[in-house]
Protein backbone atom coordinates (compact mmCIF):
# COMPACT_ATOMS: atom_id res chain seq x y z
CA UNK A 1 0.00 0.00 0.00
CA UNK A 2 1.70 3.22 -1.33
CA UNK A 3 1.77 6.10 1.96
CA UNK A 4 -0.53 7.95 0.43
CA UNK A 5 -3.22 5.55 0.26
CA UNK A 6 -2.44 4.29 3.94
CA UNK A 7 -2.66 7.71 5.28
CA UNK A 8 -6.40 8.30 4.06
CA UNK A 9 -7.04 5.04 5.26
CA UNK A 10 -5.87 6.08 8.51
CA UNK A 11 -7.44 9.12 8.32
CA UNK A 12 -10.91 7.27 7.60
CA UNK A 13 -10.45 4.92 10.33
CA UNK A 14 -9.88 7.42 12.70
CA UNK A 15 -12.93 9.42 11.52
CA UNK A 16 -15.22 6.83 12.32
CA UNK A 17 -13.89 5.70 15.42
CA UNK A 18 -14.10 8.99 16.79
CA UNK A 19 -17.31 9.72 15.76
CA UNK A 20 -18.86 6.25 16.97
CA UNK A 21 -17.47 7.05 20.04
CA UNK A 22 -18.90 10.36 20.34
CA UNK A 23 -21.98 8.88 19.35
CA UNK A 24 -21.85 6.52 22.08
CA UNK A 25 -21.08 9.18 24.61
CA UNK A 26 -23.88 11.66 23.47
CA UNK A 27 -26.76 8.12 23.70
CA UNK A 28 -25.70 7.34 26.75
CA UNK A 29 -25.41 10.86 27.86
CA UNK A 30 -29.08 10.69 27.20
CA UNK A 31 -29.93 7.20 28.40
CA UNK A 32 -33.00 8.34 30.45
CA UNK A 33 -34.17 10.94 27.88
CA UNK A 34 -34.26 7.89 25.01
CA UNK A 35 -36.21 5.42 27.27
CA UNK A 36 -39.98 5.60 26.00
CA UNK A 37 -41.62 4.65 29.23
CA UNK A 38 -40.49 4.48 32.95
CA UNK A 39 -41.60 0.72 34.32
CA UNK A 40 -43.70 0.15 37.68
CA UNK A 41 -40.30 -0.33 39.23
CA UNK A 42 -39.19 2.61 38.40
CA UNK A 43 -41.96 4.63 39.95
CA UNK A 44 -41.55 3.25 43.07
CA UNK A 45 -37.97 3.15 43.35
CA UNK A 46 -36.36 5.31 40.79
CA UNK A 47 -34.31 4.67 37.89
CA UNK A 48 -31.56 2.05 38.11
CA UNK A 49 -28.40 4.43 37.52
CA UNK A 50 -29.58 7.78 38.92
CA UNK A 51 -32.79 6.96 41.51
CA UNK A 52 -34.48 10.06 40.09
CA UNK A 53 -38.12 9.37 40.71
CA UNK A 54 -41.24 10.46 38.91
CA UNK A 55 -43.04 13.66 40.64
CA UNK A 56 -46.71 13.83 41.29
CA UNK A 57 -48.38 15.60 38.21
CA UNK A 58 -45.42 14.58 36.13
CA UNK A 59 -46.85 13.50 32.17
CA UNK A 60 -45.15 10.53 31.91
CA UNK A 61 -45.35 6.98 29.49
CA UNK A 62 -45.18 3.79 31.74
CA UNK A 63 -44.73 -0.03 30.26
CA UNK A 64 -45.64 -3.13 32.00
CA UNK A 65 -47.62 -6.12 32.50
CA UNK A 66 -51.27 -5.69 32.70
CA UNK A 67 -51.78 -7.71 36.03
CA UNK A 68 -54.58 -10.73 35.70
CA UNK A 69 -57.86 -10.62 36.93
CA UNK A 70 -57.08 -6.15 37.86
CA UNK A 71 -59.27 -4.82 34.47
CA UNK A 72 -61.99 -3.26 36.41
CA UNK A 73 -65.01 -0.96 34.29
CA UNK A 74 -65.80 2.01 36.18
CA UNK A 75 -69.32 3.03 35.38
CA UNK A 76 -71.16 3.17 32.67
CA UNK A 77 -69.06 4.57 30.04
CA UNK A 78 -65.52 3.15 28.52
CA UNK A 79 -64.07 4.14 31.77
CA UNK A 80 -61.74 1.26 32.93
CA UNK A 81 -59.50 0.76 35.73
CA UNK A 82 -56.30 -1.75 35.66
CA UNK A 83 -53.19 -2.67 37.39
CA UNK A 84 -49.17 -3.03 35.85
CA UNK A 85 -46.61 -4.96 37.32
CA UNK A 86 -43.01 -5.77 36.07
CA UNK A 87 -40.73 -8.37 36.78
CA UNK A 88 -39.08 -6.54 39.75
CA UNK A 89 -41.64 -4.60 40.77
CA UNK A 90 -43.52 -5.46 44.30
CA UNK A 91 -46.07 -2.48 44.23
CA UNK A 92 -48.50 -2.66 41.39
CA UNK A 93 -49.15 0.75 39.50
CA UNK A 94 -52.88 1.54 38.73
CA UNK A 95 -54.15 2.87 35.38
CA UNK A 96 -57.47 5.02 35.27
CA UNK A 97 -58.06 5.23 31.37
CA UNK A 98 -61.26 6.99 29.50
CA UNK A 99 -61.03 5.68 25.89
CA UNK A 100 -60.86 3.05 23.60
CA UNK A 101 -58.40 -0.04 24.48
CA UNK A 102 -56.30 -1.50 21.36
CA UNK A 103 -56.79 -4.60 20.23
CA UNK A 104 -54.27 -6.35 21.72
CA UNK A 105 -55.01 -5.00 25.03
CA UNK A 106 -55.82 -8.26 27.38
CA UNK A 107 -54.46 -9.26 30.81
CA UNK A 108 -50.94 -10.69 30.86
CA UNK A 109 -50.17 -8.56 27.59
CA UNK A 110 -47.49 -5.89 27.96
CA UNK A 111 -49.04 -2.11 27.20
CA UNK A 112 -47.82 1.15 27.14
CA UNK A 113 -49.63 4.14 28.72
CA UNK A 114 -49.06 7.95 28.52
CA UNK A 115 -50.36 10.39 30.65
CA UNK A 116 -50.09 11.92 34.30
CA UNK A 117 -49.00 10.31 37.53
CA UNK A 118 -51.88 11.23 40.02
CA UNK A 119 -50.27 9.98 43.74
CA UNK A 120 -46.81 8.13 44.05
CA UNK A 121 -48.53 4.90 42.29
CA UNK A 122 -51.63 6.38 40.12
CA UNK A 123 -51.83 7.32 36.83
CA UNK A 124 -54.26 9.01 34.68
CA UNK A 125 -53.86 8.08 31.63
CA UNK A 126 -55.10 9.72 27.92
CA UNK A 127 -53.35 6.87 25.52
CA UNK A 128 -53.32 3.15 26.06
CA UNK A 129 -50.95 1.07 23.12
CA UNK A 130 -50.23 -2.21 23.34
CA UNK A 131 -46.64 -3.27 23.41
CA UNK A 132 -46.71 -6.66 21.26
CA UNK A 133 -43.60 -9.33 21.78
CA UNK A 134 -41.42 -10.69 19.29
CA UNK A 135 -42.96 -14.52 19.51
CA UNK A 136 -45.33 -15.61 16.84
CA UNK A 137 -47.06 -18.79 16.51
CA UNK A 138 -50.01 -20.75 15.29
CA UNK A 139 -53.07 -20.49 17.56
CA UNK A 140 -53.13 -24.63 18.03
CA UNK A 141 -49.19 -24.42 18.78
CA UNK A 142 -49.94 -21.53 21.19
CA UNK A 143 -52.43 -23.06 23.35
CA UNK A 144 -50.12 -26.21 23.47
CA UNK A 145 -47.05 -24.48 24.83
CA UNK A 146 -48.71 -21.82 27.07
CA UNK A 147 -52.61 -22.60 27.27
CA UNK A 148 -53.48 -19.10 26.46
CA UNK A 149 -56.63 -19.53 24.02
CA UNK A 150 -56.50 -16.92 21.07
CA UNK A 151 -59.41 -14.63 22.16
CA UNK A 152 -60.34 -11.09 21.08
CA UNK A 153 -61.22 -8.30 24.09
CA UNK A 154 -65.04 -8.65 23.32
CA UNK A 155 -64.98 -12.17 23.83
CA UNK A 156 -62.70 -12.17 27.07
CA UNK A 157 -64.20 -13.53 29.51
CA UNK A 158 -62.62 -11.47 31.97
CA UNK A 159 -63.24 -8.33 30.52
CA UNK A 160 -67.04 -9.14 29.89
CA UNK A 161 -67.31 -9.55 33.31
CA UNK A 162 -66.46 -6.32 34.00
CA UNK A 163 -68.82 -5.14 31.14
CA UNK A 164 -71.65 -6.16 33.43
CA UNK B 1 -4.04 -11.13 -2.99
CA UNK B 2 -6.86 -9.24 -5.06
CA UNK B 3 -4.93 -9.98 -8.32
CA UNK B 4 -8.12 -11.86 -9.64
CA UNK B 5 -10.16 -9.02 -8.86
CA UNK B 6 -7.87 -6.50 -10.86
CA UNK B 7 -9.46 -6.99 -14.69
CA UNK B 8 -12.74 -5.49 -13.23
CA UNK B 9 -11.76 -2.42 -11.92
CA UNK B 10 -11.61 -1.20 -16.16
CA UNK B 11 -15.12 0.20 -16.60
CA UNK B 12 -15.94 -2.16 -19.59
CA UNK B 13 -15.45 -5.59 -17.67
CA UNK B 14 -17.60 -4.35 -14.81
CA UNK B 15 -20.00 -3.01 -17.33
CA UNK B 16 -20.26 -6.38 -18.38
CA UNK B 17 -19.88 -8.46 -15.29
CA UNK B 18 -23.14 -6.45 -13.85
CA UNK B 19 -25.09 -6.57 -17.05
CA UNK B 20 -24.86 -10.59 -16.50
CA UNK B 21 -25.43 -10.17 -12.51
CA UNK B 22 -28.47 -8.46 -13.28
CA UNK B 23 -29.89 -11.09 -16.07
CA UNK B 24 -29.36 -13.91 -13.90
CA UNK B 25 -30.36 -12.62 -10.82
CA UNK B 26 -33.53 -10.77 -11.70
CA UNK B 27 -35.39 -13.39 -12.31
CA UNK B 28 -34.56 -15.68 -9.72
CA UNK B 29 -35.00 -12.54 -7.05
CA UNK B 30 -38.65 -11.68 -8.64
CA UNK B 31 -39.43 -15.74 -8.41
CA UNK B 32 -38.42 -15.81 -5.11
CA UNK B 33 -40.35 -12.91 -3.85
CA UNK B 34 -43.30 -14.40 -5.94
CA UNK B 35 -43.13 -17.69 -4.37
CA UNK B 36 -42.54 -15.89 -0.68
CA UNK B 37 -45.26 -13.72 0.06
CA UNK B 38 -47.93 -16.18 -1.50
CA UNK B 39 -46.54 -18.58 0.95
CA UNK B 40 -46.81 -16.26 3.75
CA UNK B 41 -50.03 -14.66 2.76
CA UNK B 42 -52.06 -17.94 1.53
CA UNK B 43 -50.56 -20.81 3.35
CA UNK B 44 -48.45 -19.94 6.76
CA UNK B 45 -51.01 -20.04 9.50
CA UNK B 46 -52.30 -16.68 11.60
CA UNK B 47 -50.57 -15.88 14.61
CA UNK B 48 -52.20 -16.92 17.76
CA UNK B 49 -52.87 -13.33 18.61
CA UNK B 50 -52.42 -10.92 15.77
CA UNK B 51 -54.81 -13.00 14.01
CA UNK B 52 -53.73 -12.08 10.25
CA UNK B 53 -52.17 -8.59 10.81
CA UNK B 54 -49.43 -10.20 11.51
CA UNK B 55 -48.92 -11.13 7.73
CA UNK B 56 -47.43 -7.71 6.98
CA UNK B 57 -44.26 -9.49 8.99
CA UNK B 58 -43.36 -10.89 5.28
CA UNK B 59 -43.28 -7.51 4.02
CA UNK B 60 -42.15 -5.56 6.46
CA UNK B 61 -39.05 -7.69 8.10
CA UNK B 62 -36.97 -8.54 5.16
CA UNK B 63 -37.21 -4.45 3.45
CA UNK B 64 -35.86 -3.52 7.69
CA UNK B 65 -33.04 -5.85 7.56
CA UNK B 66 -32.01 -4.93 4.25
CA UNK B 67 -32.81 -1.12 4.73
CA UNK B 68 -29.49 -1.71 7.57
CA UNK B 69 -28.17 -4.44 5.08
CA UNK B 70 -27.92 -1.65 2.24
CA UNK B 71 -26.66 1.20 4.03
CA UNK B 72 -23.69 -1.04 5.03
CA UNK B 73 -22.38 -2.30 1.74
CA UNK B 74 -23.11 1.53 0.53
CA UNK B 75 -20.91 2.93 3.59
CA UNK B 76 -17.65 0.19 2.89
CA UNK B 77 -18.21 0.71 -0.58
CA UNK B 78 -18.37 4.09 0.16
CA UNK B 79 -14.96 3.56 2.64
CA UNK B 80 -13.20 1.91 -0.54
CA UNK B 81 -13.37 4.92 -2.91
CA UNK B 82 -12.72 7.53 0.14
CA UNK B 83 -9.40 5.31 0.99
CA UNK B 84 -8.28 4.33 -2.89
CA UNK B 85 -10.30 6.65 -4.70
CA UNK B 86 -11.61 4.47 -7.17
CA UNK B 87 -14.13 5.52 -9.49
CA UNK B 88 -15.92 2.67 -10.02
CA UNK B 89 -16.66 2.69 -6.22
CA UNK B 90 -18.25 6.16 -5.66
CA UNK B 91 -20.40 5.15 -8.62
CA UNK B 92 -21.65 1.65 -6.62
CA UNK B 93 -22.76 3.91 -3.92
CA UNK B 94 -25.13 6.25 -5.44
CA UNK B 95 -25.79 2.72 -7.48
CA UNK B 96 -27.36 1.81 -3.73
CA UNK B 97 -28.74 5.14 -2.36
CA UNK B 98 -32.08 5.41 -3.46
CA UNK B 99 -32.69 1.33 -3.61
CA UNK B 100 -31.89 1.46 0.46
CA UNK B 101 -34.52 4.91 0.64
CA UNK B 102 -36.92 2.59 -0.72
CA UNK B 103 -36.70 -0.40 1.72
CA UNK B 104 -36.28 2.17 4.04
CA UNK B 105 -39.67 3.65 3.52
CA UNK B 106 -41.20 0.96 2.75
CA UNK B 107 -40.50 -0.74 6.25
CA UNK B 108 -41.63 2.94 7.88
CA UNK B 109 -44.67 2.75 5.87
CA UNK B 110 -45.58 -1.31 6.46
CA UNK B 111 -44.78 -0.72 10.22
CA UNK B 112 -47.36 2.35 10.92
CA UNK B 113 -50.10 0.40 9.00
CA UNK B 114 -49.33 -2.15 11.40
CA UNK B 115 -48.68 -0.41 14.24
CA UNK B 116 -52.15 1.51 14.21
CA UNK B 117 -54.64 -1.87 14.55
CA UNK B 118 -51.61 -3.30 17.25
CA UNK B 119 -50.20 -0.99 19.02
CA UNK B 120 -52.93 1.70 18.86
CA UNK B 121 -50.82 4.11 17.27
CA UNK B 122 -49.98 5.36 13.46
CA UNK B 123 -46.13 6.11 14.80
CA UNK B 124 -43.97 6.64 18.43
CA UNK B 125 -41.32 8.33 18.61
CA UNK B 126 -39.43 5.30 20.37
CA UNK B 127 -35.93 4.99 19.53
CA UNK B 128 -36.28 1.80 17.03
CA UNK B 129 -38.84 3.89 14.99
CA UNK B 130 -36.59 7.39 15.54
CA UNK B 131 -33.54 5.85 14.35
CA UNK B 132 -34.70 3.84 11.31
CA UNK B 133 -36.22 7.60 9.85
CA UNK B 134 -32.72 8.74 10.58
CA UNK B 135 -31.81 6.06 8.26
CA UNK B 136 -34.06 7.34 6.12
CA UNK B 137 -33.24 10.94 5.89
CA UNK B 138 -29.19 9.67 5.68
CA UNK B 139 -30.23 7.91 2.42
CA UNK B 140 -31.74 11.00 0.80
CA UNK B 141 -28.75 13.00 2.21
CA UNK B 142 -26.22 10.74 -0.03
CA UNK B 143 -28.14 10.89 -3.15
CA UNK B 144 -28.97 14.90 -2.58
CA UNK B 145 -25.11 15.22 -1.68
CA UNK B 146 -24.48 13.66 -5.20
CA UNK B 147 -25.93 15.42 -7.53
CA UNK B 148 -25.63 18.80 -5.23
CA UNK B 149 -22.11 19.68 -6.94
CA UNK B 150 -21.13 20.46 -10.10
CA UNK B 151 -17.99 18.94 -10.25
CA UNK B 152 -19.02 15.19 -10.44
CA UNK B 153 -15.96 14.40 -8.17
CA UNK B 154 -16.79 16.65 -5.67
CA UNK B 155 -20.16 15.43 -5.42
CA UNK B 156 -19.10 11.63 -5.08
CA UNK B 157 -17.08 12.64 -2.13
CA UNK B 158 -19.11 14.21 -0.14
CA UNK B 159 -21.58 11.73 -0.16
CA UNK B 160 -19.22 8.80 0.23
CA UNK B 161 -18.15 10.38 3.40
CA UNK B 162 -21.81 11.29 4.73
CA UNK B 163 -22.37 6.74 3.65
CA UNK B 164 -19.15 6.10 5.73
CA UNK B 165 -20.09 8.46 8.62
CA UNK B 166 -23.75 7.10 8.21
CA UNK B 167 -23.17 3.26 9.10
CA UNK B 168 -22.84 4.34 12.88
CA UNK B 169 -26.28 4.26 12.78
CA UNK B 170 -26.88 1.09 11.64
CA UNK B 171 -25.89 -0.86 15.01
CA UNK B 172 -27.86 1.97 17.00
CA UNK B 173 -31.26 0.78 14.90
CA UNK B 174 -30.16 -3.00 15.08
CA UNK B 175 -29.68 -2.53 19.30
CA UNK B 176 -31.83 0.13 19.92
CA UNK B 177 -34.52 -2.23 21.32
CA UNK B 178 -32.53 -3.88 24.18
CA UNK B 179 -30.65 -0.70 25.02
CA UNK B 180 -33.54 1.38 25.33
CA UNK B 181 -37.29 0.76 26.29
CA UNK B 182 -39.12 0.72 23.01
CA UNK B 183 -43.28 -0.07 22.14
CA UNK B 184 -41.59 -1.81 18.79
CA UNK B 185 -40.44 -5.77 20.10
CA UNK B 186 -37.15 -7.22 20.38
CA UNK B 187 -35.68 -9.27 17.33
CA UNK B 188 -37.33 -12.34 16.41
CA UNK B 189 -34.45 -13.83 14.17
CA UNK B 190 -31.65 -11.47 14.09
CA UNK B 191 -30.42 -12.53 17.05
CA UNK B 192 -27.88 -15.28 18.62
CA UNK B 193 -31.00 -17.82 19.67
CA UNK B 194 -33.44 -19.67 18.68
CA UNK B 195 -36.11 -17.82 16.40
CA UNK B 196 -38.84 -16.42 18.27
CA UNK B 197 -40.99 -17.48 15.33
CA UNK B 198 -43.10 -20.77 14.69
CA UNK B 199 -41.32 -22.93 11.35
CA UNK B 200 -44.02 -22.41 9.40
CA UNK B 201 -44.04 -18.77 9.83
CA UNK B 202 -40.20 -18.66 9.37
CA UNK B 203 -39.92 -20.26 6.37
CA UNK B 204 -41.83 -18.15 3.76
CA UNK B 205 -40.10 -15.53 5.82
CA UNK B 206 -36.49 -16.56 5.15
CA UNK B 207 -37.23 -17.06 1.56
CA UNK B 208 -37.95 -13.24 1.15
CA UNK B 209 -35.58 -11.93 3.12
CA UNK B 210 -33.11 -14.49 0.74
CA UNK B 211 -34.83 -13.08 -2.33
CA UNK B 212 -35.07 -9.32 -1.45
CA UNK B 213 -31.15 -10.38 -1.11
CA UNK B 214 -30.94 -11.15 -4.39
CA UNK B 215 -33.78 -8.59 -5.84
CA UNK B 216 -31.04 -5.86 -4.38
CA UNK B 217 -28.46 -7.16 -5.98
CA UNK B 218 -29.85 -7.00 -9.46
CA UNK B 219 -31.25 -3.85 -9.27
CA UNK B 220 -27.98 -3.09 -7.72
CA UNK B 221 -26.03 -3.96 -10.86
CA UNK B 222 -28.39 -2.68 -13.18
CA UNK B 223 -27.86 0.71 -11.93
CA UNK B 224 -24.25 0.78 -11.31
CA UNK B 225 -24.33 0.01 -14.95
CA UNK B 226 -26.28 2.56 -16.19
CA UNK B 227 -24.12 4.83 -14.53
CA UNK B 228 -21.09 3.20 -15.49
CA UNK B 229 -22.10 4.06 -19.38
CA UNK B 230 -22.83 8.00 -18.24
CA UNK B 231 -19.40 7.94 -16.19
CA UNK B 232 -17.94 6.75 -19.90
CA UNK B 233 -20.25 8.39 -22.32
CA UNK B 234 -17.17 9.75 -24.20
CA UNK B 235 -15.21 6.70 -24.24
CA UNK B 236 -14.26 4.99 -26.83
CA UNK B 237 -15.85 1.28 -25.95
CA UNK B 238 -19.14 3.22 -25.09
CA UNK B 239 -19.48 4.88 -28.24
CA UNK B 240 -18.73 1.62 -30.19
CA UNK B 241 -21.19 -0.25 -28.37
CA UNK B 242 -23.92 2.24 -28.40
CA UNK B 243 -23.30 2.82 -32.66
Amino acid sequence: MNPRRQKRLYTALVLVAGLAITIGLVLYALKENIDLFYTPNEIVNGKKETGVKPQVGQRLRIGGMVVEGSVKRLGEGLKVQFELADAASKQNIVIVYDGILPDLFREGQGIVANGYLTSATTIEAFEVLAKHDEEYMPPDLAEAMKGIKHVKPENNPALTEAYE
Amino acid sequence: MFKWLHPYAKPEKAYLLSLSVFKYLMPLSIIGLFAGCLWGLMFAPADYQQGDSFRIIYIHVPTAIWSMGVYMSMGIAGFCALVWQIRLMELSVIAMAPIGAVFTAVALFTGALWGKPMWGTWWVWDARLTSELILLFLYLGVFALFHSFDDKRYGAKAACILAVIGMVNVPIIHYSVEWWNTLHQGASITKFDKPSIAGEMLWPLLVNIFSLMLFFIALTAYRFSTEVLRNESHRKWVLELTK
